[in-house]
C-alpha cells in the first residue's frame, strides 16, 4: 500500500484542467500526422496559452544576441554580434557574481537589474518612487504571485481565507489559489460591458463571502486575461477605494501592460493611480503589482522572468517576505537578464536600434491585424459573439451553443464548450481552450485563443475555425 | 470612515520614500514617534533606509491605529505579523540569512572608501562554484548560445557537435524557441535523455522517462513532494525526518507547510554517518505527536561532507521500508566526491540490488540538479526529480501540483539535457570537455584535502573529512564568555562567531546553529569552493582569528568591552536581529531585548572591572 495513500488534500481538491484532455487529444494527432494519416489539415496549430514563440513570433533578435553573448563570453569580443549588444552583455556580466550568469544572485535578484526596473517603474508612473528594496524578481511572475499568497491566506485559521478573483480570470491563478487551500470568492466581470469591472459587483462578491471566508485580498488583472478588457482611470480609482475600505490587500496582475492597442486605450499602473490619489489612501493601501518578461513583444515565457513590487507593506512583513523568497534561492539569471532589457530596449541611435524597432513593429502590426480579423471573422459567424478586445493577447469570444450539442456533450462526459474545443482540435486542427477552464456566467459558453502569432497564421486558423463552425452548428442544429 | 483625496492627475506628489511604503508627511507623523533609536547615533544614515534590517521595521513603531492631523482614522494595514500565514514565521533560510545581509552591506562599505580591516569580502557561505571564479563547462554554453541564438548556427567557430545538439533542443521546443513554455513535467526528449543516464549511472537499472519530472532546481522538486505529502492535523499531522544537521531549505519548507520536522541527528563522531538506532529513536519518539511520513537523506552530505557507504544505505532502505517511509534521497552532489574509498551509490541502485521485495514496494525520490557537481551552474535553476514506485493516483496530483509552475526555465531544462548527455568519445568537443571537467573535480579533491588539513591544526576546531559534496562542518569550541556574551545579546554563539569574523576578516560563512546541531555543540559551515591561492588565505585568517577570539574571551575577563566591542555590538543589533529567538517572537519584544542587553553590556563595563 502507497505512503502517499494520504495526499495534501489542498492538491486534490485542485481542479483537473480541461487542457488536459485537449494536450492528451493533441499528442495522438500529431503522432498520426506523423505516421501519414489523412487529415483535412497538415499540422495542429496551438493557440491555447499566451506563448507567443510556440504561436510562431519570433524572438527580438536584440534579446536573444545579449542572452548568447552571456552565456558564451568569448562572443562579447568577437565582431559577429553588434557592439551595443556586446556592450551590453559585459555590462550585465559584470553584474553577475564571478561574471557568469552560472551563480546564484541575491534574493531579490541581481541588485544593479532590480535598480533599474526600479527606474523604469518610476519613469512609468511619472515619477512615483519605487524604492528597490520593494521589487522581487521571481522565475516568472506567477511563482511571485503564489509567493505573495502563501504568506496571505492563513493555513491554521479555522476560517478559510478568501481572495475576491475575477471570472473569468486565467487558470495559473486559480489552481494556485486551490492549491494553498484558499476560498476563491468569484466576482464577475460586466460582459456586456466589455468584461468591465464594476465596484457593485464586488459589493456582491464581498457579501457573499459572509459566513462563508475570510476575504483578505482582492485579485484584478489588468488588461485582462483572458478578457482583453482594459480598465479606466476612474474605474481603478473606485477599486482603490473599495480595497480601502474593505480593507483588502490588492493584487494586481499587469503582466500584458505592453500589449494595449484598443483606440483611446491606455495602461495605467494601480501603482500610478494609487500614488496620483495621494494620502491616506497612497500610503496605506497594500499593493502588489505583477509584472513579467513572458508576454508583451519580448514573449519570452520559457526564460521564467518576472517581478513583483510591492507598495507599502509592513515592514515587519517584508522580512518574511524575504525569507519566502530567499527560500527559493533566486531566480533563473536569463530570465532576470531578459526583464532587464525589457525595460531597457535599445535606444534611438543605439546599432541595434532599427533592427528591433523592426522587429518590434512588425509584432504589434500582427497583434493589431489579428485582432481586427478576428473580431471581425468572429462576430460575423452565427452565434458566435464577441465583445471588443482593447489589449492583451487573447479573446474571448461567447458561443451560443445549440441545445443538440450541449445534449451531446453530456452524452460523452464533456462540458459543452470543452466538446466544442475538442472536436474543432479534431476536425480543424485548432487548439483552443473552453470558457469553463476560466470561469463563466452559468449558462455561457466561451472559448479561449491567443492572437499573437504571425498574421498569416491567424489567418489560417480564423478560415478553419469558420469552416469548422459553420458545420458545427449545422450538425447540431 | 475614512476620507479620501481627490485624485490628483499630475502625479506631482512629493513622498517621502522610506522602507518599503509611500510615506508622506501629514498624516504619519505618529509613526516617527518610534521607540529610542540606537542609530541616531549611527554613523552610516544610509543604513537606516535600508528596508530589510530589521531594524527598520521596529523602528517606526507601527501603530496599529494611527490618527491624522485633522483627527480622521486611518487604517491599519490588513497584512501584519498577526494576520498573515502563521506557518511563515517560522522560516529560517540561514543560507541568506542575516550573515549574508551583513556582507552585502560590507561590500558596499568596502565600494564606497569606507576602511575595514580587509580588502575584500570573501563568500564562502554559499556553495556558488561560478562566483568563486570556476569556469562553466565550455561545450554547455557554446550549445546554450545557439539554442539562444540560432543564426549562430552558421558560424564556423562553433563546435559541429554543438550546432548538432543545439539544433536538437530547439526542435523540441516550442516554436523552435527557447521562449515557448514546455509541458509542465519539462520536455519530452530532455526526460529521455535523464532517464537514459539514470539507467547508464545505475548499471542497466530501467528508468522510465515518465517518472522524470524537470524542476526549477532540485529544491524545487524537494517542496512539491513535501508539499504533496502533507495532511491531516495535530497527531496525524505530516511529519517529516531530516539529518541533523541539514540543510535549512528542509526545515524552512517543512515550517512553510505546517508539517512536523522529526530530527534524527548524524553521528559526528563517526565521520556524520547515519545510524539506523538513531533513526529509530527519533521516528518512536516522533509517533507519539505526529504522522510520520517521509525520510529525507542528503547524500552526499550538506553541510557535512559525508559520504554514505553502500551498507548505510541498504540499511536506511530496508528502514524505510519496514517503517513505511517514503525516501526522499537529495543526490545534488553525486559527481562531488573525493575520498579514497568512498563512492557515491545512489539510492536507486542500491534498491534495485535488494531485489523485488524492496524495489518493488519502497517509494523513492531522488534529486538532481545542475548547480552543483562539475557544473556549478546554480544561475539556471536546472534540475529534475525522479519518482520511483509511485501510484498513477499520486501522478495525477503531482502533475496537478506542478502545473502551477507552467514550467521550469527552459535554459535550465537544455542544461540538463546536456549534463546528462555531454560530448561522447569521438566528438569534437569531448577531449575538452573531459579536460575541464576533470580540472575541476581534482581541484575540488584537493582544496577538500587542504581545507580539512588546515582546519585541523586549529586548537579549538575539529573537522571531519570532507568526503564529498562543497563544505566542511568543522566542530568549533567557543570560551564560556564568548557563549555569554552571545546569549546576552540574544544571538547563538556560532552566530556571535561569525558576525565577528566577518566583521574584522571579511570572510562570511554560515553558523552551525543555521542547520542545526547538538546542543552544545558548535559549528560553521565554509565551501571549498574558493580558489586553492585564496582558500589557503582564508584558511590561515579562520586560523588566525579563532585563535585570537579564543585568546581574547579567556583572557579579556579583566578588560572592559571597550570601544571596538560597542561599536561591535551595534552592527550586530543591525544584522543579527533575525537570529534573536524570544518567547512572542515579535519584533517590537526582540527589539527591546537587543537595546536591554545593549545598555547592560555598555553599563556593565564599571563593575566588570572592579570584578
Amino acid at each position: 500500500m502507497s505512503v502517499l495513500q494520504e495526499m495534501s488534500p489542498n492538491v486534490k481538491h485542485m481542479r483537473q484542467l480541461e487542457y488536459a484532455v485537449l494536450a492528451k487529444k493533441a499528442i495522438l494527432i500529431r503522432e498520426e500526422l506523423k505516421q501519414g494519416v489523412r487529415k483535412p489539415y497538415k499540422d495542429v496549430i496551438d493557440v491555447c496559452w499566451g506563448d507567443p514563440h510556440r504561436a510562431g513570433i519570433k524572438p527580438l533578435s536584440f534579446v536573444r544576441q545579449v542572452l548568447a553573448a552571456c552565456l558564451y563570453p568569448q562572443l562579447v569580443n568577437s565582431d559577429k554580434l553588434p557592439v551595443d549588444v556586446r556592450q551590453r552583455a559585459q555590462r550585465l556580466l559584470q553584474e553577475c557574481c564571478g561574471g557568469s550568469v552560472g551563480s546564484y544572485t541575491a534574493t531579490r535578484g541581481i541588485p544593479e537589474i532590480v535598480q533599474r526596473i526600479s527606474e523604469f517603474i518610476t519613469r512609468r508612473d511619472g515619477g512615483a518612487p519605487s524604492p528597490s528594496e520593494n521589487i522581487y524578481i521571481s522565475p516568472g511572475s506567477q511563482w511571485a504571485l503564489t509567493n505573495m499568497l502563501k504568506i496571505l491566506v492563513n493555513s491554521e485559521a479555522s476560517t478559510r481565507t478568501g481572495v475576491l478573483t475575477p471570472v473569468p480570470c486565467h487558470s495559473t491563478t486559480t489552481l494556485s489559489l486551490e492549491g494553498l487551500g484558499a476560498v476563491i470568492v468569484p466576482y464577475y466581470l460586466s460582459e456586456r460591458q466589455g468584461w468591465e469591472l464594476q465596484v457593485e459587483e464586488l459589493q456582491r462578491a464581498l457579501e457573499s463571502a459572509k459566513g462563508v471566508c475570510n476575504p483578505v485580498a482582492l485579485y484584478v488583472i489588468n488588461p485582462g486575461n483572458p478578457s482583453g478588457h482594459i480598465q479606466s482611470r476612474k474605474s481603478m480609482q473606485e477599486v482603490i477605494r473599495f480595497v480601502s475600505e474593505k480593507r483588502l490587500f490588492l493584487l494586481a496582475d499587469e503582466v500584458y501592460q505592453e500589449c494595449v492597442y484598443g483606440e483611446n486605450s491606455e495602461f495605467v499602473s494601480y501603482k500610478r493611480v494609487l500614488a496620483e490619489m495621494g494620502p491616506p489612501l497612497s500610503d496605506t493601501v497594500e499593493l502588489a503589482s505583477f509584472h513579467s518578461a513572458s508576454k508583451g513583444y519580448m514573449g519570452e515565457c520559457g526564460l521564467r522572468g518576472g517581478y513583483v513590487e510591492l507598495v507599502n507593506l509592513d515592514p515587519a512583513v517584508m522580512i518574511y517576505i524575504y525569507k519566502i523568497f530567499s527560500k527559493d534561492s533566486c531566480a533563473p539569471v536569463l530570465g532576470q537578464m531578459a526583464l532587464d532589457l525589457m525595460v531597457n530596449p535599445p535606444q534611438p541611435g543605439d546599432p541595434s536600434y532599427p533592427l528591433y524597432d523592426l522587429e518590434k513593429q512588425h509584432i504589434r502590426t500582427a497583434l493589431v491585424h489579428n485582432v481586427k480579423k478576428a473580431l471581425a471573422v468572429l462576430n460575423s459567424l452565427p452565434g458566435f459573439c464577441c465583445q471588443p478586445v482593447e489589449a492583451g493577447i487573447f479573446v474571448f469570444p461567447r458561443i451560443h451553443l445549440p441545445p443538440k450539442a450541449i445534449q451531446k456533450a453530456k452524452e460523452v462526459g464533456l462540458k459543452p464548450d470543452t466538446f466544442y474545443c475538442s472536436r474543432l482540435l479534431e476536425e480543424a486542427g485548432v487548439m483552443v481552450t473552453p470558457g469553463c477552464e476560466y470561469g463563466q456566467k452559468e449558462g455561457t459558453f466561451h472559448i479561449r485563443f491567443c492572437i499573437m502569432t504571425p498574421e498569416d497564421i491567424m489567418e489560417e486558423l480564423l478560415k478553419r475555425l469558420s469552416s469548422f463552425h459553420t458545420q458545427f452548428m449545422e450538425d447540431f442544429s | 470612515m475614512l476620507m479620501f483625496a481627490k485624485g490628483n492627475e499630475g502625479g506631482n506628489f512629493t513622498p517621502v520614500q522610506k522602507g518599503g511604503a509611500f510615506t508622506s508627511k501629514s498624516p504619519s507623523k505618529s509613526r516617527s514617534k518610534s521607540p529610542p533609536n540606537p542609530a541616531q547615533c549611527a554613523q552610516d544614515k544610509n543604513r537606516e533606509t535600508r528596508a530589510l534590517s530589521s531594524l527598520s521595521a521596529t523602528r517606526r513603531g507601527l501603530p496599529k491605529e494611527k490618527m491624522s492631523e485633522n483627527g480622521v482614522v486611518s487604517r491599519a494595514k490588513v497584512l501584519t505579523i498577526d494576520t498573515m500565514n502563521p506557518t511563515v514565521k517560522k522560516v529560517e533560510y540561514a543560507v541568506r540569512g542575516p550573515i549574508v545581509q551583513r556582507a552585502v552591506e560590507l561590500e558596499r562599505e568596502l565600494s564606497e572608501g569606507m576602511k575595514k580591516p580587509f580588502a575584500e569580502v570573501i563568500k564562502a557561505n554559499i556553495g556558488d562554484a561560478h562566483a568563486m571564479g570556476q569556469q562553466p563547462i565550455t561545450f554547455f554554453r557554446q550549445v546554450l548560445a545557439l539554442c539562444s541564438y540560432p543564426e549562430l548556427l552558421n558560424d564556423t567557430t562553433f563546435p559541429e557537435d554543438a550546432k548538432s545538439r543545439a539544433r536538437r533542443i530547439l526542435q523540441s521546443c516550442g516554436g523552435n524557441s527557447m521562449g515557448s513554455y514546455t509541458a509542465s513535467q519539462g520536455i519530452d526528449s530532455v526526460r529521455q535523455d535523464v532517464a537514459r543516464y539514470i539507467e547508464r549511472r545505475d548499471g542497466g537499472v530501467p528508468c522510465d522517462p515518465d517518472d522524470i519530472y524537470l524542476t526549477t532546481g532540485a529544491s524545487d522538486g524537494i517542496v512539491t513532494m513535501l508539499k504533496l505529502l502533507m495532511c491531516g492535523e495535530g497527531a496525524d499531522c505530516t511529519g517529516v525526518m531530516i539529518s541533523i544537521p541539514q540543510y535549512p531549505l528542509y526545515s524552512a519548507a517543512l515550517a512553510e507547510l505546517g508539517a512536523v520536522q522529526i530530527n534524527y541527528y548524524l553521528n559526528e563522531e563517526n565521520c556524520w554517518s547515519m545510524d539506523i538506532s538513531e533513526l529509530h529513536r527519533a521516528l518512536d519518539e516522533a509517533r507519539e505527536y505526529c504522522n510520520p511520513r517521509a525520510l529525507c537523506v542528503i547524500n552526499p552530505g550538506n553541510p557535512t561532507g559525508q559520504v554514505q557507504s553502500r551498507q548505510c544505505i541498504e540499511d536506511v532502505i530496508r528502514f524505510a521500508a519496514k517503517e513505511r517511509l517514503l525516501l526522499m534521497a537529495d543526490e545534488v552532489y553525486q559527481d562531488n566526491v573525493y575520498a579514497d574509498g568512498c563512492q557515491f551509490h545512489s539510492f536507486k541502485k542500491v534498491l534495485f540490488e535488494m531485489g523485488p521485495e524492496y524495489s518493488d514496494t519502497v517509494e523513492l525520490v531522488s534529486f538532481h540538479s545542475t548547480s552543483k557537481c562539475y557544473m556549478g551552474e546554480c544561475g539556471f535553476r536546472g534540475g529534475y526529480m525522479e519518482i520511483i514506485n509511485m501510484d498513477e493516483e499520486v501522478k495525477a496530483q503531482l502533475s496537478k501540483l506542478v502545473s502551477v509552475r507552467l514550467c521550469p526555465p527552459v535554459p535550465g531544462q537544455a542544461l540538463m539535457d546536456l549534463v546528462v548527455n555531454p560530448p561522447q568519445p569521438g566528438e569534437p568537443s569531448y577531449a575538452k570537455f573531459i579536460k575541464e571537467r576533470t580540472a575541476t573535480l581534482s581541484a575540488l579533491a584537493e582544496k577538500a584535502t587542504l581545507t580539512e588539513q588546515v582546519l585541523n591544526t586549529v586548537k579549538g576546531i575539529s573537522c571531519n573529512p570532507v568526503q564529498g559534496a562543497m563544505y566542511s562542518f568543522p566542530s568549533i569550541t567557543i570560551p564560556e564568555k564568548a557563549i555569554k556574551e552571545a546569549m546576552d545579546i540574544g544571538q547563538q554563539p556560532d552566530m556571535f562567531y561569525c558576525m565577528r569574523l566577518l566583521e574584522e576578516t571579511g570572510i562570511c560563512l554560515v553558523p552551525g546553529s543555521g542547520f542545526g546541531q547538538k546542543d552544545g555543540t558548535y559549528h560553521f559551515r565554509m565551501t571549498i569552493l574558493p580558489p586553492k591561492d585564496k582558500l589557503q588565505i582564508l584558511l590561515n585568517k579562520v586560523k588566525e582569528f579563532h585563535e585570537k577570539f579564543t585568546d581574547d574571551f579567556i583572557a579579556s575577563n579583566q578588560n572592559a568591552p571597550g570601544l571596538k566591542g560597542q561599536e561591535f555590538l551595534r552592527r550586530q543589533s543591525h544584522t543579527g536581529l533575525q537570529q534573536l529567538k524570544s518567547p512572542d517572537s515579535s519584533l517590537a519584544h526582540q527589539w527591546n531585548e537587543v537595546m536591554r542587553s545593549h545598555s547592560i553590556s555598555c553599563s556593565s563595563a564599571g563593575p566588570a572591572l572592579s570584578g
